[in-house]
């Protein structure tokens, strides 16, 4: 079984025609084997047990006055233990946008990459920047086309066009929305309570990377599943910045210094047996 | 997930020249949440014998005052402080007489014996003893411990050097562990004094 993907072709009319034989097959989604079985979907659902619980994430974004901020932790955790502490969830999809990464790693990596070659190609076709409204919903596309089959992946596209900033959430359940503020992952619920309660539309950029890095601090903190170094990206009308990279380990200390202990303890008498 | 990973822990003791030190980590969650930064898993039994539990919390302390109430019994009658083998006898005892419905903890007993000889062994959570030469751990991150003692351990370490040694092996395993860590415990037992010392982890 081959999916149908013709549907999601939405770029036959590039200059030259795609008669080369090359741009058909760059433009469909890619199209993968099936696995030939007589219970499908109880293999579906051992496969997805062994792909999904690739990692416990926190990752967020936000629209205010000067931009959007996007900010991510970098642990990779497979069960209790954790395989990584530094991985790259914040996805350079081209100068002005970026995605976020929250769900199986390799899924979201995947479907970033393809989609910065989708979105590289409606460049050169259109003489003009796709705008995060459009690229978010090409991605969606592709995903809800593989509804059902264990894809997983939550993100973020956040990114500046022609309109301005734009943010969208999309995952691979089909969902897509817009919107101003986002958390994303297995440590959101602690994230969006810092982002929450810190946001004001007109902050200027210093604040609102601080906000940003506080609400990924405070995520790894309550969260086991994330951790490691809180990065945070800004994305303005010249494209995005990384503004820093801070390891959770010293943002702790920085944030509750420790006290140094007066003296040490002396020992004391057992009281009498 | 298992019960025994319900709040996470990480436990270990290791033994010097004429000394050991027993070590945990101070994190209280439920699953991935943390819930407490400051929990206690070590607890002293006299002077010279603690007890680490690793495993669900709720086990932890009711064990532990089940053993403080025979200990202070044996305490009475005896008029002297328990062996830390005949105190391993003890956990193992009222660890296998709930066989069919367990306490969710997996002990370590360290202890100065006779003419200050250390002792060290470890149980599963029915009582089975394994007794060992060098060192134990216990808890979520053990898999990630024994391969920092294995590698960290050294036979006959003066107390200072034992310090640095397990709490090294302790920071650095938990690092590996998303469950345990936030912190670190660490107590040394020589003849003539106890330190007790915190330790600042990652908090992540």
């Amino acid at each position: 079984m081959k999916l149908d993907l013709s549907g999601l072709q939405s770029f036959t009319s590039i200059p030259g025609g795609a008669v080369d034989g090359l741009g058909e097959d760059i433009f469909a989604a890619p199209s993968f084997q099936l696995p030939a079985c007589s219970d499908f979907d109880g293999f579906q659902k051992d496969a997805i047990q062994m792909v999904k619980p690739a990692k416990g994430t926190t990752t967020l974004a936000f629209i205010f006055k000067e931009g959007v901020i996007v900010a991510a932790d970098s642990r990779a955790s497979m069960g209790g233990y954790i395989s990584s502490q530094s991985v790259k969830k914040i996805i350079e999809i081209n100068p002005y946008m970026l995605g976020t990464m929250a769900g199986g790693a390799a899924d979201c990596q995947f479907w970033h990459r393809n989609l910065g070659i989708k979105c590289r190609l409606h460049e050169l076709a259109n003489k003009r920047r796709i705008s995060v409204t459009g690229a978010s919903k090409l991605l969606a596309n592709i995903l809800y086309s593989y509804r059902g089959m264990g894809l997983s992946v939550g993100t973020m596209i956040a990114g500046w066009d022609e309109k301005g900033p734009g943010l969208y959430y999309v995952d691979s359940e089909g969902g897509r929305l817009k919107g101003t503020r986002f958390s994303v992952g297995s440590g959101s619920p602690y994230a969006y309570g810092v982002l929450d309660s810190g946001y004001r539309f007109d902050m200027p950029v210093e604040e609102a990377a601080e906000l940003a890095r506080r609400a990924i601090y405070h995520a790894t903190f309550r969260d086991g599943a994330s951790g490691g170094v809180a990065s945070v990206y800004h994305v303005g009308p010249d494209g995005w910045k990384k503004l820093s990279g801070d390891d959770v380990g010293e943002l702790h200390y920085k944030y509750y210094p420790v006290a140094p202990t007066p003296v040490e303890q002396e020992m004391t008498d057992a009281p009498a047996a | 997930m298992s019960i025994f990973e319900y709040n996470g822990s990480a436990v270990v003791a290791m033994v010097g020249k004429n000394c050991f030190a027993i070590a945990s980590d101070r994190r209280l969650g439920v699953n991935l949440q943390t819930i407490a930064t400051d929990f206690q898993r070590i607890f002293k039994i006299h002077d010279k014998l603690y007890i680490g539990l690793s495993g669900l919390a709720t086990d932890v302390q009711t064990l532990y005052q089940r053993l403080i109430f025979r200990h202070k019994l044996y305490q009475l009658r005896e008029e002297r402080d328990m062996k830390p083998q005949t105190f391993a006898s003890l956990v193992s005892a009222l660890l296998y007489e709930k066989r069919f419905g367990p306490y969710f903890c997996m002990p370590v007993i360290a202890g100065l014996g006779d003419d200050d000889a250390p002792f060290i062994c470890t149980m599963d959570c029915i009582g089975a003893k394994e007794l060992a030469k060098d060192f134990v751990v216990s808890g979520t991150a053990s898999e990630s411990l024994y391969g920092a003692c294995e590698s960290m351990y050294k036979p006959n370490m003066e107390p200072e050097e034992l310090f640095e040694t397990i709490s090294q092996a302790l920071l650095s395993s938990v690092d590996r562990d998303c469950l345990s860590g936030w912190g670190g415990h660490v107590l040394l037992v020589t003849p003539t004094e106890v330190q007790e010392r915190t330790l600042k982890g990652r908090m992540d």
